[in-house]
């Protein structure tokens, strides 16, 4: 299954580093990785296959909340198909 | 890869915009568990509800963590109790509604709906016995809701059953008057109540449904208010062409969701139900999107307009976005439930003359309104007979759920807390209808040609 990470805050060292690391401890794939970073706010949208991940979705999620919360940033992970579904028809 | 803009855009009407699916329900049928012994019925539906909704809640809390959309409730409606109670005419019904409560405690859904009843051409039997111990079931019971149809397009209106249920709407509030009167927040009283409505308090499983069916109901006012904001010189037409455009996509979540519990369930799906529902939480509210589409406050003259348009551009996006569309559908304006009605209910700007206009276009009817504790019986069933006309005339659900507030008056306020909210009590006119209401008999159904 592949989901989507969204990470939005105030630009800082590390971050891409900091949720990379996250994907590899928990063996989650990174397949595609865009960021930008407008006025100071720091947007990165990564697309990860989570299948041969070693923990539960709830668990991988609530690691990168934690990681947000301790940088001060806004850090999601939701199911790709909310979007294909959203966005296209 | 998928649009960066179009993934902000989704988290954004998460996070900020309160976007979420409302509720997943599931329809059970209780037919089969019809049985002479009362205890033995009781028996069969609640094992049959604990048999089949055994995974709901935990099936929804999977798919919310999954998907990462909010999933606030998960319910359950059944097919009407009284149909069910006509195999033990002579026993009190009331022991089904605890059974009701009981199983719908142990699979952990906060609502169950469907004790209830369809007497729109007459009563059938376990029909009245069942309308009678209402107060008494909502009064004893937490968790169950119940809804009776009074009249239909086809059938016309049962004044008969219109004149009783004033006095039960009454009995609610009383027998509950130390709870905020909520025995009566959990009754709705319909004209062409539709079979499929995950919504409750008025959910039930209607006869001509499967044995079992998850249908969903989508919400999201929040979202088509901040897409408005966003073009604050469109005209009507183009207004009229955002929200379809976000209807759409509100749509296409509830049909994924609806699709994987349907699929984690084993369970068909039935519909998705394309309603506006607001909440009492700042953001989420019908009113604020007809005022963001022009109006001082919900309730000025133009409101009807407004949420004509809002109704049918909801439904008009929704349709396309799931493959199979029912229930209420449409924008809902319950004055409690919503921060913006509260608002305009409380300066005057929204009056009960205003909100009965409204529903002629709305998706439902006069819901969640508070009257004064000392509101007649007749006058009651008076708003009802008005409500049902509008909808069987015009081919439409209508309902009323109101809340005779015992011991308050005109200007007070009901506290109902949580996502029933609050709701300033409104004034009714207190000149008489009883003579009407105490004549009985029918309203035989409209003429459907001749529209004029």
């Amino acid at each position: 299954m592949r989901a989507v990470i969204t990470v939005i805050g105030k630009d800082m060292v590390g971050i891409l580093a900091g949720v990379s690391n996250i994907c590899v401890e928990r063996k989650v794939n990174i397949i595609e990785v865009t960021q930008s970073i407008m006025q100071d706010m720091f947007a990165m949208i990564m697309m990860v296959d989570i299948s041969g991940s070693d923990v539960p979705f709830a668990t991988l999620r609530d690691d990168l909340t934690k990681f947000g919360e301790k940088n001060a940033l806004s850090v999601h992970i939701m199911h790709e198909d909310i979007f294909n579904s959203m966005h296209r028809v | 890869m998928l649009n960066t803009q179009d993934i902000l855009e989704t988290i954004h009407m998460i996070q900020d915009e309160n976007l979420d699916i409302r509720t997943i329900t599931m329809g059970i049928s209780l037919l089969d568990c019809a049985d002479s012994d009362i205890d033995k019925a009781c028996d069969k539906i609640y094992d049959k509800i604990c048999r089949y909704a055994g995974n709901l809640v935990k099936t929804g809390e999977d798919i919310e963590a999954e998907y990462g959309i909010p999933i606030i409730n998960k319910r359950i409606s059944v097919t009407p109790v009284a149909m069910v109670a006509a195999a033990c005419p002579d026993k009190n019904p009331v022991k089904f509604a605890h059974a009701l409560d009981r199983a719908a405690k142990q699979v952990g859904v906060n609502f169950l709906g469907g004790y209830s009843a369809l007497v729109h051409k007459g009563f059938g039997p376990g029909d009245y016995a069942l309308i009678e111990s209402i107060p008494q079931a909502l009064a004893e019971t937490e968790r169950v809701c119940s809804s009776v149809n009074v009249g239909s397009t086809k059938a016309g209106i049962n004044m008969d059953a219109v004149a009783k249920m004033g006095h039960i709407v009454r009995q609610c509030a009383e027998m509950t008057a130390d709870n905020n009167c909520f025995g009566a927040a959990k009754l709705v009283i319909f004209c062409n109540a539709p079979e499929d409505n995950p919504f409750m308090a008025g959910a039930f499983h209607g006869v001509g449904e499967p044995d079992c069916v998850v249908n969903v109901g989508v919400s999201g006012p929040g979202v088509v208010r901040s897409a408005l904001a966003k073009a604050p010189d469109a005209n009507i037409t183009e207004v009229a062409d955002i929200v379809k455009r976000t209807a759409f996509k509100i749509t296409r979540m509830g049909q994924l969701v609806a699709q994987e519990a349907s699929h984690r369930l084993c369970v068909p799906f039935g519909i998705v139900d394309l309603s506006l529902a607001p909440t009492p939480a700042v953001g989420d509210s019908v009113a604020h999107i007809l005022e963001e589409m022009g109006l001082e406050s919900c309730g000025a003259h133009g409101t009807t307009a407004c949420l004509a348009l809002l109704n049918d551009a909801v439904k008009k996006g929704g349709v396309m976005a799931s493959s199979h569309v029912g229930g209420l559908s449409g924008a809902f304006i319950p004055v409690s439930e919503d921060a913006g009605m509260i608002d305009a209910a409380r300066c005057g700007a929204l009056s009960l003359t205003k909100l009965e206009a409204m529903t002629a276009v709305c998706s439902v009817g006069l819901d969640m309104i508070a009257v004064p504790g000392d509101t007649p019986a007749e006058i009651i069933s008076a708003i009802l007979a008005d409500e049902a006309a509008i909808g069987m005339v015009n081919s439409k659900t209508t309902a009323i759920r109101l809340i005779p507030a015992i011991g308050k008056q005109q200007g007070e306020e009901m506290e109902f807390g949580g996502l029933f909210g609050s709701s300033p009590i409104m004034d009714v006119n207190r000149y008489s209808p009883a003579k009407f209401i105490s004549r009985g008999g029918r309203i035989p159904a409209p003429l459907q040609s001749l529209k004029n």
